[in-house]
């Protein structure tokens, strides 16, 4: 990483209640909750994903079923150069048939991501619903794709990268800008 | 004609010298040497820093001609030669057909008269046609101008018939040089049988099918009563059954190949068609007591095996590709390896590659002494250069030394005082 | 672990890590297998071609139906021996079918080397489908799969790979394979069809199938092939067979709980009895099941690596 600049954006406190609001949110727009599930995008979305399934069950006293997606074999630039493919696994052992499907992950960016999510979620069933919920929004989008629940919006340039780090995986809860390290990670 | 070669450092291993002087050349030969000539010349060379030694005597060429020019001719080859420091070639009769009687030998004669850069002395076959079953007529050879007989690329099986060989080569004082090789336990070989064969799912070619041979022949030759020189010798057995004969008093001289000390087998083993040669490259443990045998001078010297190939015959499945890789161009660099690695000293490198050769064949080559023919190499012992495909003067690319970086570059190849080859300058003559 | 070959030839020159890399991502592969879907957009748009020069129908079958999930097109050619006659050599074919655009070529070949040799040459990634008596790697990476599978690891684990090791690229891929994921191996076979030195692989030698397969998890039969001559070949097939052959009686011998594996096509009754191949013990089917997860990794890995230039 070396010495560059990091701008902190979110701390854990403002992170634990953006969740707590974004579950609001989705149960509002969801009025049968029993038909929510949950889809993680790897890594950080998942932990996400579990957190949102955690709150929601502290609001309405139900767990929504939460599975994992790796999206390494629906992206759209696998043989680019260099590029080292890490395949993760995907894990939705229920049915998403006619269900409220929410996606879950932590940056939203140029939209390649969700797009190769919703294909791939597509090849699972036919959902009545898909939604989006992203921690941040950086914008950039490449893609005419929005999100449905955004945590914070944070106005970037290409040159910054945004990183979430969790606790489940960095050891803490916190959101920050990197000055000039490439947009794209 | 008066030239004369200024302060290099003067090996001649015919009598031991190695000091920094100069060489004076009269009519072709070697006039003088000696410290401060100053004499006028017509040609004069500055060559401080430069050694200068006798051009190579390789005893183990194929020029393809006649039958296989497009792998090389008389002309490429010592053409290659040249560049290499090789003066004198012993050109091996598998050729297409092969140099087995009077006529064959007249045509190859000719054809080195007219095309020849460098000597071209002429080995005949053993049996016609190299076929194992018939001798030639050895007897008639030397008249010829024959220095050694061998079927080459083949052993003769048939341990009477080379019995006979012997005795008729013995009677003419013709040397009788031996590929050592039952075909029987090599059967189909690739590479060195062991490890390596294993390794690569091919056949191996054992050590047994070299070194029951060279004992066979040693032995018929000795019972003959004539000379016998073991050909690219490539393993520690060859080695002892030779040392073990010298001790006996048996007549026997032996040669290796630059690969076969250069490379071990695991060289072989991303299939690099380049690197298949007959014998294998065998085990480090060969690879050293090669290094030693040429040090203590068990094997008496380093001939290049020089087997051009088409691209055709070795960008091929391994199986299919054909046996040999060339040498010329690059065996001196091999061999001054040795000498950095402190194994050899220049005039026991000398000796190696250029007057143990002349003797055994019985040329009057090899040597610097006042009187003999001018065939000098002035080399810049310490230049690198990087092996690459598109700097071989030779035909055929297949050489195993492609992308090694060698040590010694001839800077002039001097023949009867002429110089043919100048580096630097492309197709000098 | 970052996948950087452009090929994959055999498992000698790969890592460990590569190895794992490999089995990791056939992991993920078999997860896509169970979908309804069992098809990703991987390779949309990449063309796999079979180049085939001994028939094989199983390997071939196997890479197709691997390539046709990652979405990937799929060409098969078989080359006879007769066309081969006619004068095309193998680089020529190569270039010509790369020529043709294809991004991986998928080679089975008699000499070994092959797939080496054809790989200097192009800039296609090249992957071994078996080259002589060389390696066959995807052979070995699902019997290996198939293994971490039943075991949880393959290290610590005795395996025994008995029959023709002399001609087998099996046989040479799981060596080179097992050995460097830690785990013991022991070749049995007749001593004719031991290759020299082998030992120096890192295995143990014997000849005596049933010491040798006590006390081991699991035992890789290989297929043993006897000329064409039925009645020169039989007495001999009777001879291995009571040597050699696994049975009910010579796995309860050795132990009983010891894990069956087979490449195929299995010849009953030669190598190995009916009732071992269909009974409890056989994953033979499992590794058919298990070889389109690897090859789908390995067409993945190599298609997403760099291309050579040459």
């Amino acid at each position: 990483m070396g010495n560059r600049e990091e701008k902190k954006i979110l701390a854990a406190e403002e992170i634990h209640r953006i969740l707590i609001r974004l579950s609001h949110q989705i149960l509002e727009k969801n009025p049968k909750a029993s038909d929510i599930v949950l889809v993680g995008i790897q890594t950080r979305g998942v932990y996400l994903a579990r957190r949102v399934q955690a709150s929601i069950n502290d609001i309405a006293g139900l767990l929504p079923p939460t599975g994992i997606l790796d999206i390494t074999f629906y992206r759209d630039d696998l043989t680019a150069v260099g590029l080292n493919p890490i395949v993760k696994t995907t894990d939705i052992n229920f049915d998403i048939n006619e269900k409220h499907v929410v996606l879950v992950d932590d940056v939203f960016f140029t939209g390649r991501t969700t797009r190769a999510a919703l294909d791939e979620l597509m090849d699972f069933g036919r959902p009545q619903k898909i939604e989006l919920l992203v921690l941040v929004d950086r914008g950039h989008r490449e893609l005419p794709i929005r999100a449905d629940f955004v945590g914070k919006n944070i106005p970037t340039s290409l040159k910054e990268q945004v990183e979430v780090r969790l606790k489940e995986s960095d050891g803490v809860d916190e959101v920050v800008v990197i000055e000039g390290s490439g947009g794209y990670k | 004609m008066r030239f004369l070669i200024k302060n290099s450092r003067i090996i001649d291993p015919s009598r031991n010298f190695d000091e920094p002087g100069d060489i004076l050349i009269e009519d072709g030969k070697v006039k003088d040497i000696g410290k401060n000539i100053n004499l006028e010349a017509d040609k004069i060379i500055e060559a401080s820093g430069k050694i200068a030694m006798p051009g190579l005597v390789d005893m183990h060429v194929h020029l393809r001609e006649p039958g296989r020019e497009d792998k090389e001719t008389v002309e490429s080859g010592t053409r290659a030669a040249a560049k290499g420091g090789v003066t004198s070639v012993l050109a091996m009769p598998n050729t297409e057909p092969a140099i087995d009687c009077a006529d064959s030998i007249e045509r190859i004669k000719r054809i080195s008269e007219e095309r020849a850069k460098i000597n071209v002395f002429i080995a005949a076959a053993i049996t016609k046609g190299r076929a194992g079953r018939e001798l030639t007529d050895i007897k008639k050879f030397k008249n010829l101008g024959v220095v050694a007989v061998t079927d080459d690329g083949s052993s003769v099986d048939d341990a009477s018939l080379m019995l006979q060989a012997f005795s008729a080569a013995g009677k003419e004082r013709i040397l009788v040089i031996c590929h050592c090789e039952d075909r029987k336990l090599s059967a189909a070989g690739q590479v060195n049988k062991g490890l390596t064969s294993t390794r690569m799912g091919l056949r191996g070619i054992c050590r047994e099918s070299e070194y029951s041979r060279v004992k066979r022949d040693i032995e018929l030759s000795a019972k003959a009563g004539s000379r016998v020189h073991i050909a690219h010798v490539s393993c520690r057995e060859s080695i002892e059954i030779i040392a073990k004969a010298k001790k006996k008093g048996i007549n026997v001289t032996a040669e290796t190949a630059p690969h076969y000390f250069s490379f071990n087998e695991n060289e072989v083993t991303g299939f690099d068609t380049n690197k298949k040669m007959n014998p294998p490259l065998r085990s480090q443990d060969d690879v050293l007591s090669l290094k030693q045998a040429l040090a203590e001078g068990v094997i008496d010297v380093v001939a290049s095996d020089h087997a051009p190939h088409t691209e055709n015959e070795k960008d091929v499945e391994f199986d299919k590709a054909a046996f040999g890789v060339t040498g010329l161009e690059t065996e001196l660099s091999a061999c001054i390896e040795l000498v950095e690695e402190g194994r050899l000293d220049w005039l026991k490198l000398s000796r190696l590659i250029a007057y143990n050769p002349a003797s055994i064949l019985g040329i009057n080559k090899g040597s610097l002494r006042p009187g003999s023919d001018a065939d000098i190499i002035l080399v810049d012992a310490d230049k690198k250069w990087q092996v690459a495909r598109g700097n071989f003067v030779s035909k055929s690319k297949n050489s195993c030394f492609i992308g090694s970086t060698l040590k010694g570059v001839v800077e002039y190849t001097i023949l009867d005082g002429r110089i043919i080859y100048e580096a630097g300058l492309q197709g000098k003559k | 672990m970052n996948w950087k070959r452009k090929d994959l030839l055999g498992l000698e020159e790969l890592s460990r890590e590569e190895i794992v890399a490999i089995l990791d991502t056939a992991a993920s592969f078999k997860e896509v297998s169970t979908r309804e879907i069992k098809k990703v957009p991987a390779l949309r748009g990449k063309t796999v071609v079979n180049l085939f020069y001994e028939p094989s129908t199983r390997t071939r079958v196997s890479f197709e139906v691997a390539a046709k999930r990652l979405s990937a097109d799929v060409i098969n050619v078989a080359i006879e021996t007769s066309s081969v006659r006619k004068g095309e050599t193998l680089i020529d074919t190569g270039r010509n079918i790369e020529a043709l655009k294809a991004d991986v070529i998928v080679m089975r070949h008699s000499s070994s080397g092959a797939a080496a040799i054809l790989a200097k040459k192009v800039n296609a990634n090249v992957v071994n489908a078996g080259d002589g008596w060389h390696e066959h790697p995807t052979q070995a990476l699902l019997d290996m799969f198939t293994l971490k599978e039943k075991t949880g690891e393959i290290k610590g684990l005795k395996v025994c790979i008995i029959g023709d090791i002399a001609h087998s690229r099996v046989a040479r891929s799981n060596i080179w394979g097992l050995t460097k994921l830690g785990a013991e191996v022991i070749v049995c076979a007749p001593r004719m069809l031991i290759p020299p030195e082998i030992e120096k692989m890192g295995v143990k030698v014997s000849s005596n199938a049933d010491k040798a397969i006590r006390g081991v998890d699991a035992v890789n039969v290989l297929r043993m092939q006897f000329e064409r001559d039925e009645k020169t070949a039989f007495p001999q097939r009777l001879e291995y067979y009571k040597n050699f052959g696994i049975t009910k009686e010579r796995l309860h011998k050795a132990g009983g709980n010891i894990i069956v594996m087979h490449p195929g096509p299995i010849n009953r009754g030669v190598e190995i009895s009916s009732e071992v191949a269909d009974g409890p013990n056989s994953v033979i089917l499992e590794q058919v099941t298990n070889g389109i997860a690897v090859r789908m990794a390995v067409l993945f890995l190599v298609a997403g690596g760099e291309k050579n230039r040459t």
